[in-house]
């Protein structure tokens, strides 16, 4: 492992990542009951209380390049153990908008299932998935990726052939407004506890 | 009147965002100011010495002391005055400092805020009178409330003294958590061994008067003549016929009585005496369990009692104990639990409380001193101790460190390995705090001589597993999730005040924190002190505490108690309230609105008319602001000087 040198710490890292989580993150005091908890942690190259560690020392790329925050599932099963109230959840979903912005995305597959997850809810209101398993197919030419269940998915009627729509819009008005005007920067609550 | 000014630098704590020259030389065209000036520290000795010489050098009649708040120095400069030959009451403070100097960073503004609270003392002063104490003797007797470790040891030490004392204990035993323990750390030595015979010096010691089952409920009156009511429930047994022999318990049929004296880890008789070593060692009945309360039949123990002591129809009994000193160790209780669902809340038989498992390891308790599962009396190979569940934990709105669940977490898992030596012992910690004398050390021998394995990590989830259970957490050292197959898992849940705590400090008269906890008079240099006269605090009632520090405490309780009746006569504070029976219509509002039952309503030169108790009147105010006709005046804060304050700051 290499040595961590503490002055380049990135402090404006540390409170962009407060800013759009809404949590504070100096609250944290290491002791593990996010890990404890994680459904996903055999996956992780971090465990999430490491995550949130290099994010106290103000670690950008070391953060922003791991896979763990690709591969949380946000069950938020992190964010109910906590003693200190992070919603630990918010926190990885920052650092997963932070990574894909700086080019630092260590799981591309995931981010193209997630890009193609979020087109078809914007285009249909709601998930059309044969719609969106094609455009993550095309993307990340993983061709045979879960094809073996279509047939039993077909004959149970899971899947359609044509998107339901949910709604007029509304949901894609959703879209367009986080697209204009950015995610709600959430306030910090004022108590230190 | 001639007006002497001080403003104080208290080094930079004020100087570095308040100018004390500017405000001396704002307060020295204050009107009736004769002298003003500014000090490096008013409260040192040589700015006290600056305050008496400027007294006799400028004839001054009224000093004006700018610095910290009142609670802090008032006192110090009332003595300061008073030793130059002023009246201390000839005295105001400005509190530039708490009030000015430490919440703002504007110097300007802050000076001329400072400007402003000196303006207003300066016209409070104008309006002072000088104002003389009462004295008073006093009733040199004290009450100890709770008789565990910290209350013994008041009791003993004051009674060694030469007071009175009154012991009262809410269980039908003294001895309190101690009692409970098997073994103290970190000497591994007998609890009830170095405690027993401080509890038999108790009930041994002429000057102390034991009521045991009791629990106070009124305090009247105020320091050196407090009168207690106290109740002592009945035991249905004639205390001064039982002679604790144990045939009752012996041959009473109600056996599922809960046994709160082993945390409820086992089951005892409806009647009973809590454990061999009590004292006073008679027994009770618990109504709840007894066939003769719930069916009106059995009566056995009556028939069997040799000296006839069984009396089914006792009642409670009041009794009434003037003293002049209260001396509060009601201890702590372990936090409610419950709400940790993540670790079973108390559904598993086999995840059981610290003090719960100090009964199974202890000799006189449940199982003998044999560490076995509860739900099948098994013999446990893996033994998991969590901590800081309940402590350090803001979700759960307890945030505070309990202080002494790191060392007796240590201590059980020790006695574990010894009295299990095929067992494996986990401990999860956050961190290890083990500051006393000899504690680290211990520490250190638990994982270094008794293989104890502490992982660094919080437990996140207990779940079943066939008869095992399954521990899960992290190891944060080793920057993973873990888990381990245990068949007893030990919580070290955090204290809290005990229970009825807060009750009891409204009964008093003194305040408590957010956990319960009573509040010291100083967090720092009053810990033993209320914020009410004569009441003191000792032990676990203050905050979490372990033996040494309780017994400390408790010495300490006792020292504050003599040093007040050394004296032999008090004085009072002459703040108090003041009627004008010219005034007074005799309506009776003042009587119901004051708390401490100060005022009452006398006949006077043929007219009804409210009069105040000297001795009892705390000076709060309240009848000052409910009298519809002005006729109370509370002295040093009478109605004009208030308004004098006031048009001080609003003079624009």
């Amino acid at each position: 492992m290499k040595t961590l040198n503490l002055g380049e710490s990135d402090p404006r890292f540390i409170s962009e990542v407060e800013q759009r989580s809404g949590q504070k993150i100096s609250r944290c005091y290491q002791c593990g009951a996010c890990t404890g908890r994680c459904p996903n942690t055999f996956a992780y190259d971090l465990p999430v209380n490491r995550v949130m560690r290099l994010i106290q020392l103000g670690r950008r790329e070391e953060v922003l390049s791991c896979s763990a925050i690709w591969l949380c599932a946000a069950c938020q099963a992190c964010a109910v153990q906590c003693p200190n109230e992070i919603d630990v959840t918010r926190v990885m979903e920052t650092c997963r908008q932070m990574s894909a912005e700086a080019g630092l995305v260590s799981e591309r597959a995931i981010q193209v299932f997630v890009k193609s997850f979020l087109g078809s809810v914007k285009r249909n209101g709601r998930a059309f998935e044969p719609g969106l398993m094609a455009g993550y197919m095309f993307r990340t030419g993983r061709f045979f990726t879960d094809v073996d269940l279509a047939p039993v998915m077909l004959a149970k009627r899971k899947l359609a052939f044509k998107p339901h729509k949910a709604g007029n819009g509304e949901v894609a008005d959703i879209f367009r407004r986080y697209e204009e005007e950015g995610p709600v920067s959430c306030n910090l609550e004022s108590d230190h506890a | 009147m001639r007006i002497g000014v001080f403003v104080c630098h208290c080094g930079s704590n004020i100087a570095a965002t308040v100018d004390p020259a500017a405000v001396a030389m704002a307060a020295d065209s204050m009107p009736e100011v004769a002298y003003a000036t500014d000090l490096m520290y008013a409260c040192a000795e040589p700015g006290q010495k600056a305050i008496v010489e400027a007294i006799g050098e400028y004839r001054l009649t009224g000093v004006v002391v700018a610095s910290c708040s009142p609670r802090m120095h008032e006192p110090t400069f009332r003595k300061t005055v008073e030793r130059a030959g002023l009246n201390p009451y000839l005295f105001e403070m400005a509190n530039i400092r708490e009030h000015v100097s430490w919440i703002g960073k504007d110097k300007e503004a802050n000076t001329r805020k400072a400007t402003d609270l000196v303006r207003m003392a300066v016209e409070k002063l104008r309006r002072d009178a000088p104002l003389h104490s009462r004295r008073f003797p006093v009733t040199k007797r004290v009450l100890v409330i709770g008789g565990g470790i910290a209350g013994i040891q008041a009791a003993l030490d004051c009674a060694e003294g030469g007071l009175d004392v009154v012991l009262v204990e809410k269980e039908a035993t003294i001895g309190g958590k101690m009692a409970k323990l098997d073994k103290t750390f970190p000497t591994v030595d007998c609890s009830s061994c170095i405690l027993g015979p401080k509890m038999v010096d108790v009930a041994q010691h002429p000057r102390i008067t034991l009521h045991a089952l009791s629990e106070v409920e009124e305090l009247s009156g105020f320091v050196g003549n407090f009168k207690a009511k106290i109740r002592k429930k009945a035991p249905y047994v004639d205390w001064n016929l039982c002679t604790g022999c144990g045939a009752c318990l012996a041959k009473c049929p109600s056996k599922k009585a809960t046994d709160r004296f082993n945390e409820e880890t086992g089951l005892t008789t409806a009647i009973t005496i809590p454990f061999p070593q009590a004292i006073p060692k008679k027994a009770h009945i618990n109504p709840e369990f007894c066939r003769h309360f719930m069916t009106g039949k059995c009566g056995v123990c009556a028939k069997i009692c040799p000296a006839k002591a069984i009396r089914f129809e006792q009642e409670d009994e009041i009794v009434v104990e003037e003293v002049g000193a209260v001396i509060a160790a009601t201890g702590y209780d372990l936090a409610d639990w419950s709400g940790y669902d993540y670790l079973g809340g108390g559904r598993f038989p086999d995840v059981i409380t610290g003090l719960q498992y100090e009964r199974l390891l202890s000799a006189s308790g449940p199982t003998g001193g044999h560490v076995v599962r509860p739900s099948d009396g098994r013999e446990p190979k893996t033994v998991v101790f969590i901590q800081c569940v309940a402590s350090r934990d803001p979700s759960k709105g307890r945030p505070s460190c309990s202080g002494f669940c790191c060392m007796y977490t240590a201590k059980q898992a020790v006695l574990t390995r010894d009295h299990c030596p095929d067992s494996k012992v986990h401990v999860f910690y956050m961190d290890v705090r083990a500051p006393g004398k000899m504690y680290d050390e211990f520490i250190r021998r638990a994982v270094d001589e008794y293989g104890v394995d502490y992982i660094r990590g919080r437990v996140s989830q207990i779940f079943r597993k066939g008869e095992r259970y399954v521990v899960r957490g992290a190891d944060t050292l080793a920057g993973a999730q873990v888990e381990v197959e245990a068949d007893l898992v030990v919580l070290a849940v955090g204290a809290q005040a005990a229970h009825g705590a807060e009750k009891l400090a409204e009964r008093l008269h003194i305040s408590y924190d957010d956990q319960g906890f009573f509040m010291e008079g100083h967090p720092k240099l009053r810990p033993m002190e209320t914020n009410t006269a004569g009441v003191f605090l000792a032990g676990a009632c203050q905050g979490p505490k372990d033996i040494p520090s309780s017994v400390a405490q408790g010495s300490g309780a006792a020292a504050k108690a003599l040093c007040l009746f050394a004296k032999g006569v008090l004085e009072n504070d002459p703040q108090i309230a003041n009627v004008r029976p010219g005034r007074c219509v005799a309506c009776g509002k003042c009587v119901k609105t004051c708390p401490f039952g100060a005022l009452n309503i006398v006949e006077a030169r043929g007219r009804r008319t409210a009069e105040v108790v000297e001795t009892v009147c705390k000076g709060c105010g309240i009848c000052t602001a409910t009298c519809p006709q002005g006729a109370i005046q509370l002295q040093h804060s009478t109605d004009n000087q208030i308004l004098a304050e006031v048009n001080a700051l609003c003079r624009f």
